[in-house]
């Protein structure tokens, strides 16, 4: 090749019909999906069980139905293995199966990666985004790393908790994280230029 | 080391009014900055064992009584970083609709025939010289209710990962001539310079004999400035 710079292909929205092709299984479509809402591959892998619940607004407000919620994250031990017979850092769910546009992850907790404090990463497609947005889910429980997370403490004081997923025991006794996505409005969840 | 940041020259912004639904799903307030850490600078990765036969053939992999109807084609082209170097076996992940414009998503509402033999979903993992190739049906025009007579134009739909979660890509790729590009507000959100990215070439080095005309679309996603990721 004779270039010597290649433009980065622009983005486009993965707009209303990503589901058979991208999430599949979730959506009950006869083709095999490359990740869901299950992270956990194998029962033995080591880490606490949690699962990650939210909901995406628009800035009306409203319940956005159709949005794609990507997670990358570490394994217990804050690595980001390869290995993908017992974890799989990589999730992917639709906000359309779930009543009231939620998504579930079942996942377990991560490690702390190279100092931060426990986080995960969290991709956000959808209609009407002409490419995607990237932020970070930190856990509500974990005020001493988080104190110490430069990614965290880098944004306003004010937004950070657009940042924190709340611990809450549901009634079978599991552990749930709630992260909800503000596109607009007051709370507005901080996305990073990553 | 660091990774390139997203190249706001060429990539479309959050917020593009002609395009509707982006008023109140684009982000208001700025990005916050981030220095990438090994959070960023990894990625999900696959190997052949997820890819099953005829997963690359739209035309083949869901064939219930005979072959899809439609113009048969075949879309090939080389993913590389932004210094053309191949990015090898990475998924390539790739939907669209039927020739007749329909999607089988439950949601669309189209009124345009169904192909009982055609899915529109298929994917692939690059070689090592970075190539991938899908064979399927050229897509048709489809309306949608962005305004008065809004028509997207024929598109296919692709999902890239490449090394780490920064080269994530979702794109659209387009076809050459089509007269509704140019009122086509998904399309036209990007900076005008860079639009051309999107459209794929006819090519007769991907044409087959007797079988299918060729269009080439070449991808290309964020890479490393220095040497790349040791551990990866
Ligand atoms: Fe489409």
């Amino acid at each position: 090749m004779s270039q010597d710079k290649f433009y980065q292909t622009p983005s486009q929205t993965v707009g209303p019909y990503f589901a058979y092709g991208l999430t599949p299984k979730q959506y009950l479509y006869n083709f095999p999906s490359i990740a869901d809402g299950n992270l956990i591959i194998n029962d033995e892998v080591s880490g606490e069980r949690i699962t990650i619940s939210g909901q995406v607004y628009d800035g009306n407000g409203h319940l956005i139905p159709d949005a794609m919620i990507e997670l990358w994250q570490a394994d217990a031990e804050g690595n980001y293995s390869k290995d993908l017979s017992m974890f799989h850092g990589f999730g992917r769910l639709g906000t359309g199966t779930i009543k009231d546009s939620k998504f579930e992850f079942q996942t377990i907790k991560p490690g702390r990666v190279d100092g931060q404090a426990p986080h995960i990463n969290v991709i956000v497609f959808m209609r009407g985004q002409l490419t995607h947005t990237y932020t970070r889910l930190y856990f509500s429980d974990e005020t001493e790393a988080n104190s110490q997370d430069p990614v965290l403490q880098s944004v306003e004081e004010d937004r950070r908790n657009t940042l924190l997923a709340t611990k809450t025991i549901r009634p079978d006794g599991t552990t749930c994280y709630v992260f909800n996505i503000y596109m607009q409005g007051p709370n507005e969840t901080v996305f990073f230029d990553v | 080391m660091s990774q390139n940041k997203r190249d706001w020259d060429v990539q479309p912004p959050f917020l593009y009014p002609d395009y509707k639904s982006t008023v109140l799903r684009a982000p208001s307030r700025p990005l916050v900055p981030i220095k990438h850490t090994l959070s960023e600078l990894t990625g999900p990765v696959y190997g052949h064992d997820l890819i099953r036969p005829f997963d690359n053939d739209l035309t083949m992999n869901a064939r219930v009584n005979g072959a899809p109807l439609g113009e048969r084609i075949i879309v090939a082209g080389k993913v590389t970083d932004e210094r053309g170097r191949p990015i090898s076996n990475t998924l390539v992940e790739l939907w669209q609709a039927n020739a007749s414009g329909r999607y089988v998503h439950k949601v669309d509402q189209h009124d345009a025939p169904l192909d009982p033999n055609f899915f529109g979903g298929g994917r692939c993992l690059t070689d090592s010289e970075g190539n991938y190739k899908f064979y399927t049906i050229k897509p048709g025009a489809y309306p949608w209710g962005n305004h008065p007579k809004a028509w997207r134009p024929n598109h296919i739909h692709f999902s890239l990962f490449g090394n780490q979660i920064t080269s994530r890509l979702v794109t659209q790729m387009y076809f050459p001539g089509d007269p509704l590009l140019d009122y086509d507000p998904v399309f036209q959100g990007v900076p005008e310079k860079y639009r051309h990215l999107l459209i794929s070439n006819f090519d007769l080095g991907v044409t087959e004999q007797d079988f299918a005309i060729g269009f080439r679309f070449d991808m290309v996603l964020r890479g490393d400035n220095e040497t790349p990721f040791e551990n990866r």
